[in-house]
């Protein structure tokens, strides 16, 4: 028996035995997609016609010059088909259930986007769907769910444990046991059991790849820093992969600082001191969890990075001293986006305004002939609620008031 | 080793052996103990103690809150594994731990194995921990007589049960379906056919669970596996009716 599935100490398949036929099959079907250059085709085919790939890179001339440090571009995945770089990863997995004859996907959510991206490749590959969803994260982003039902999916509100969306992964677990032989479970990031973290990695490795060429073509040079948000860590490792080899280049990892680290409230994995190695939901990382090893409750503004583990990949480079490890906390969230809309007209998702933080603390230490890159993962206006709601804004919160008259007169 | 020998020996006398859980801590350990003596006194053949996890995984509803419940209520590890040695020191039959891997991982795959086998613990059943992960952890646990307990699924392959088999010891525990704990079971031709396959697997004796409910599940899987285990439907019954009610149904289930 074999031990593979590992990153370093971490990550491995954690896995109840009525799975283990399930992940052979997986890890077939994976590799053999892996070693056949007509599936990657095929994939980059689909991801420019029925998504919007390659994503632009912007030069944010504005927050370049308010800051008057180093030049900040933006990687748009925001422009992906369903405003997030989860399609990346869920088109790549719809590929691959074809190719293994089923039928029928369920995911988990935590801010909807995967859902709603998950609920778009079955409505077009024509499978079944059902989103796993925690409670809290339905209230958060209820918009995402009414996408996800329009199109077909059948949307599970999950009431167990936190209510987010270790929770919902929980849950997708729980069917998946059920029904594997009908059933993929569509993993939304880079973490769970071998090969999920490596999988979706590769899926998302296409924003890495593309920013890399655009970097050059615009700026002249790759450039010196990279920013990302960290939740599990997809979208982290879909830039950082292409630029691990390049020195000049430093990675930095942006975490959910929540009120704030000292306050115990936020969902920092690796740059607090909260969290301890740790195997759950099918894989070793780093957890926050108390000293017995029960998960703790995580706090985030945004429901994408309100998440107990990581990717273990992250987790190894860590280790490595590959990627540097930042929070960002929630104020300081609502203020970079505030910043963003103003300056440069574009809305990053609550999650994705996490890097935006970081990127504008360093940026002015450095060189304006430097180029910095941010991955702006998804974008805000699903987040209309939560934001309108952050920034307490008047009239708004007037048209929510009316709106609900009509529906409770009708 | 000794818990295998136990089955097999109390086997010799019944037609069916009988393998109960709780989850430690829920509601409370007063009730546990309650709920405890009624099944040692009712004849049960051995326990399933459940250390609680707040992700259990592989649990469905009734046992999953019955986690959340006890971890929300204050329970710790410490107190469970005091609860197993009392369990151990005050009665005969074999007491057994069953938890999630990351609760045996943060304490110490070690240190977790002694403690068990200090107190006499007779068997340790993990759902999460596959024998190819961990370190070498049924080796460890067998070293110190505990035994390690592997599970067998209805997808699992003939050559995989066997290769399961070299691992464990005291019993091989049979989910008797896919999915989740909690729900009925139905027991036709495909699982007849799949207990046959782990008959011709091991030589240990079989436990089947999943969906274990009434008499009439137990006398279905009589003279085709050694032991049944009865899980989510005494937490019910404990929730719905107290504690006093086990006695009863555990004479009903062995037809008493």
């Amino acid at each position: 028996m074999s031990k593979k599935g590992y990153y370093g100490r971490w990550g491995g398949k954690f896995i109840p035995e009525v799975l283990h036929q399930t992940f052979e099959e997986l890890e077939k079907a994976y590799q053999a997609a892996r070693n056949d250059e007509s599936f990657w085709q095929e994939y980059l085919e689909l991801m420019s016609t029925y998504s919007c790939r390659p994503t632009p890179l912007t030069h944010a001339e504005n927050l370049s010059k308010h800051f008057g440090g180093a030049q900040i571009y933006i990687k748009r995945e925001d422009l992906n088909h369903t405003g997030a770089h989860k399609a990346n990863n869920v088109m790549g997995q719809g590929l691959l259930v074809k190719r293994m004859g089923k039928t029928r996907v369920i995911a988990e959510t935590g801010a909807g986007q995967h859902g709603v991206a998950t609920a778009t490749m079955a409505a077009k590959f024509g499978f079944e769907c059902t989103i796993y969803m925690g409670e809290e994260d339905v209230m958060r982003q209820r918009p995402n769910v009414f996408w996800m039902e329009k199109m077909g999916a059948t949307v599970v509100p999950v009431q167990d444990g936190s209510k987010t969306l270790k929770d919902a992964i929980n849950e997708a677990f729980r069917d998946w046991v059920s029904n594997m032989d009908t059933t993929h479970y569509v993993f939304g990031t880079a973490c769970g059991p071998s090969p999920f973290p490596e999988m979706v990695s590769w899926f998302q490795s296409i924003i890495g790849g593309e920013a890399a060429e655009q970097i050059v073509t615009q700026h002249g040079s790759l450039p010196k820093r990279i920013y990302a948000c960290v939740g599990g860590g997809s979208n982290a490792m879909g830039i950082f992969g292409r630029f691990l080899k390049e020195d000049q280049t430093d990675l930095v990892g942006v975490e959910a600082g929540g009120y704030g680290l000292e306050t115990g409230k936020h969902a920092a994995r690796l740059c607090g001191v909260d969290a301890s190695p740790g195997v759950a939901q099918g894989y070793k990382t780093m957890f926050l969890q108390n000293d017995d090893g029960q998960m703790r409750h995580t706090h985030s503004v945004s429901a994408g990075l309100d998440y107990v583990g990581v990717s273990p990949i992250l987790s190894d480079l860590n280790d490595q001293g590959l990627v540097r490890f930042e929070a960002a906390t929630d104020d300081e969230v609502m203020e970079a986006l505030d910043l963003t809309m103003k300056k440069e007209g574009i809305i990053p998702a609550l999650e994705s305004a996490h890097a935006f933080v970081q990127a504008f603390k360093e940026a002015p230490t450095m060189d304006t002939k430097d180029a910095i890159i941010i991955n702006m993962s998804g974008r805000g206006d699903k987040d209309i609620f939560t934001i309108a709601n952050a920034f307490d804004d008047p009239s708004w919160k007037e048209f929510i008031i009316e709106r609900g008259k009509t529906y409770s007169s009708s | 080793m000794q818990l295998e020998a136990y089955l097999k020996e109390r086997k010799q006398q019944k037609e069916i052996l009988l393998m109960t859980h709780i989850v430690l801590g829920y509601p409370s350990f007063d009730t546990n103990r309650e709920v405890i003596k009624q099944m040692v006194d009712n004849g049960v053949d051995c326990i399933e103690l459940q250390i609680p996890f707040s992700e259990p995984m592989a649990d469905g509803p009734v046992i999953l809150k019955a986690n959340q419940d006890s971890i929300s209520g204050g329970t710790t590890i410490k107190e469970c594994l005091e609860f197993g040695a009392e369990m151990v020191r005050t009665y005969s039959i074999p007491f057994l731990y069953m938890t999630y891997f990351n609760i045996v991982f943060k304490y110490g795959e070690v240190e977790f194995i002694s403690k068990a086998a200090d107190s006499g613990i007779a068997g340790l059943i993990i759902p999460d921990l596959p024998p190819e992960e961990g370190d070498n952890f049924a080796e460890k646990a067998r070293a110190q007589n505990v035994a390690p307990i592997l599970i067998y699924a209805p997808t699992t392959s003939d050559q995989r049960m066997q290769e399961l088999d070299k691992y464990g010891a005291g019993f091989i525990y049979c989910t008797a379906r896919k999915g989740v704990t909690g729900k009925q079971s139905e027991f036709g031709a495909d699982f007849f056919a799949y207990l046959a396959r782990c008959r011709q697997a091991t030589t240990k004796p079989l436990a089947v669970g999943f969906g274990i409910q009434s008499r009439n599940d137990v006398q279905e899987i009589t003279g085709k596996a050694d032991m049944a285990v009865v899980g989510s439907r005494t937490i019910t019954l404990v929730d719905q009716e107290g504690s006093d009610k086990v006695g009863p149904f555990i004479r009903e289930l062995l037809g008493n």
